[in-house]
């Protein structure tokens, strides 16, 4: 396998539209979840974290002009503005040729434009924007890419698994360079899907704590770009040394029972990255704030050795960002690193969760050299990636 | 090390193959629940779950079934099985049905048994519920059949020995139409040693084109 190493990235959420204003934003303390009353989203007031739509409109307008674009902001969708930003600030930090067939662009998400199955958003969009494919032509598109895209679409594990098949495609030397992005917008389709399952928090959720009562929904985007030439890194390099996923085969909308499903995972990721606990500083879990997905979370940090590690979730900050949260939580975790600072896991106050695992009250700083990035799914997925200083 | 294709099962409207050997015909179906329903009778499992399952999961069930089943699990390690699917319409045809659910406040009746569906990982989740299958997996999405983003992603797990067989295919569904290819692939010495006489084809993006064809 030939290195992987990150090069640059982006991170847009209710926390800002640049990676550098939302790592501000974690370290800070800052929460984006907010009580929101909005009848388009949801009948009743819930809390949310929504991107700033003035925000992004602001910046969108400046993407079509440094892109040299003639379209109007109104014929792009909302998670394509999303999309179109993210990679548009990524690729602005690393020189991509977008048009090289050894360029690769992988894109995730769950839902797409799942908002154009809305009743007035019908006669303002081609219809086929609906399926993903086309969402992502017209994003390639955009850019220019020579490469049909590959998208993934496995529900909450899905931006974890997009870092994974660019890392594992350019380990293999099958391309030299990767474009990742992935986002979710919120969508009265999802949130009125969590609440059926009555799996949404009346408050900011509180991953890990003992007053945990569900989760908060997020909408967001990611990118992140991968190359195997480390020249074209800034001067603090992070690598993507191992990744793994597995299915617990028990229940496809409840976790494992035990645990060791994802606890295998992080076992083979760690395998592959060749990792020893000790070199780990910390896990930046998927801890989404149900009950049952953090108390499954805790049995499989056990299973896989690593109680004495210290957890995070970046949830209780942005919310559960779909297909964003696995590469958005990938980013802010690579950046922790660069930084060498543990973030607070927002809303813990005291454990809930039948394992011993420490989860992180305050920001710390610390040496270490490696942290892990996990997430968890319906449909029994769990993911793992492992990233690492050079 | 080389792997195989040692079995395939093909779904079009209509008719059910295994191995290029017709399984199931019926021209004359209206819905795909229609279809369906009779044919997994026929299979008799005893696997009332599979009544649960929206359009899109009874399909690649009941295709990962016809290929599954020839399997010897005494030669494998669950752990590392390996399911990678892929379609065009992802869960859109569950999708409009959650969708009708939130359409008018004042019959307003999301279901959590529908929006579960709403994503196509759901189907793999069953197919390892099912089989008890729990390694690596993937859902992929493209325009039209890619052979070659199927056989890239397979293809490196096996390369750098994170599976040892592997379940993929097509398993696409909207409304009444559908389209399936699943195929089982395997490690030539395993098959060679095994008792069953599957099939031994090369695997490879040229043979995925040839059986969807």
């Amino acid at each position: 396998m030939r290195p992987v190493y990150i090069a640059g990235d982006n991170i847009i959420s209710s926390l800002g539209i640049t990676t550098y204003d939302n790592v501000a934003a974690l370290k800070g303390g800052h929460v984006g979840i907010r009580v929101t009353s909005n009848p388009r989203l949801f009948p009743t007031p819930v809390p949310l974290s929504l991107v700033d739509s003035a925000l992004l409109e602001d910046q969108f307008r400046k993407v079509l002009k440094l892109n040299n674009k003639s379209e109007v902001s109104s014929e792009f969708t909302r998670l394509e503005k999303f999309l179109i930003i993210s990679v548009h600030e990524a690729v602005s930090q690393v020189q991509v040729d977008v048009k090289d067939r050894r360029t690769l662009f992988v894109l995730s998400t769950t839902k797409g434009n799942i908002d154009l199955l809305e009743e007035k958003q019908k006669t303002v969009f081609n219809p086929q924007r609906i399926y993903l494919w086309e969402m992502a032509r017209i994003i390639a598109d955009f850019f220019g890419f020579s490469n049909l895209p590959v998208i993934i679409s496995n529900a909450c594990i899905s931006g974890i698994m997009a870092l994974m098949t660019a890392y594992r495609y350019l380990g293999a030397g099958m391309y030299d360079l990767a474009v990742v992005t992935g986002g979710d917008i919120l969508s009265e389709f999802v949130i009125s899907g969590f609440q059926s399952f009555q799996s949404i928090s009346p408050t900011p959720c509180r991953p890990y704590d003992a007053g945990r009562d569900g989760l908060s929904l997020g909408e967001g985007a990611g990118t992140m770009i991968l190359t195997t030439d480390k020249d074209r890194c800034d001067e603090m390099v992070v690598k993507i040394t191992g990744a793994a996923t597995s299915n617990d085969a028990n229940h496809i909308s409840g976790p494992s029972r035990t645990g060791e499903e994802l606890g295998f995972a992080i076992r083979n990721a760690m395998k592959e990255a060749d990792l020893s606990p000790d070199k780990i500083g910390f896990i930046n879990a998927h801890g989404t704030a149900t009950p049952f997905n953090d108390e499954m979370e805790s049995k499989a940090i056990v299973h896989a050795g690593l109680v004495e590690v210290p957890v995070n979730s970046f949830k209780g900050f942005w919310g559960h960002t779909l297909g964003a949260a696995g590469l958005i939580e990938s980013i802010a975790s690579v950046h922790a690193l660069k930084e060498q600072v543990l973030i607070r896991s927002a809303g813990f106050k005291s454990l809930g969760v039948p394992e011993p695992i420490h989860v992180i009250e305050f920001n710390e700083e610390k040496s270490f050299m490696s942290c892990l990035k996990s997430a968890s799914g319906f449909g029994g997925c769990n993911a793992v990636i492992v990233f690492e200083k050079d | 090390m080389s792997h195989i294709i040692s079995s395939y099962s093909r779904i079009t409207p209509g008719s059910i193959t295994v191995n290029g050997q017709s399984e199931y015909d019926d021209e004359n179906f209206i819905t795909f629940a229609e279809f369906i329903k009779p044919f997994f009778k026929r299979l008799d499992l005893g696997y009332p779950k599979f009544y649960k399952m929206d359009a899109l999961s009874k399909l690649g069930f009941v295709a990962a079934e016809l290929v599954l089943r020839q399997v010897n699990y005494d030669l494998y390690d669950k752990d590392r099985a390996g399911i990678v699917l892929a379609n065009r319409s992802s869960s859109l045809d569950t999708d409009l049905v959650h969708q009708q659910s939130i359409s008018n406040r004042s019959q307003y009746f999301p279901s959590p048994s529908v929006f579960v569906y709403t994503l196509p990982n759901i189907m793999i989740g069953e197919i390892c519920i099912r089989h008890q299958l729990k390694g690596e997996n993937a859902f992929l999405i493209s325009e039209k059949f890619e052979s070659r983003i199927l056989f890239d992603y397979v293809n490196e797990l096996f390369m750098h020995n994170r599976i040892d067989f592997c379940l993929t295919g097509w398993v696409d569904l909207m409304k009444d139409k559908f389209d399936v290819l699943m195929i089982l692939v395997e490690p030539v010495r395993i098959v060679n040693s095994g008792e069953e006489h599957g099939l031994t084809l090369p695997f490879s993006a040229t043979t995925m084109d040839e059986l969807y064809k």
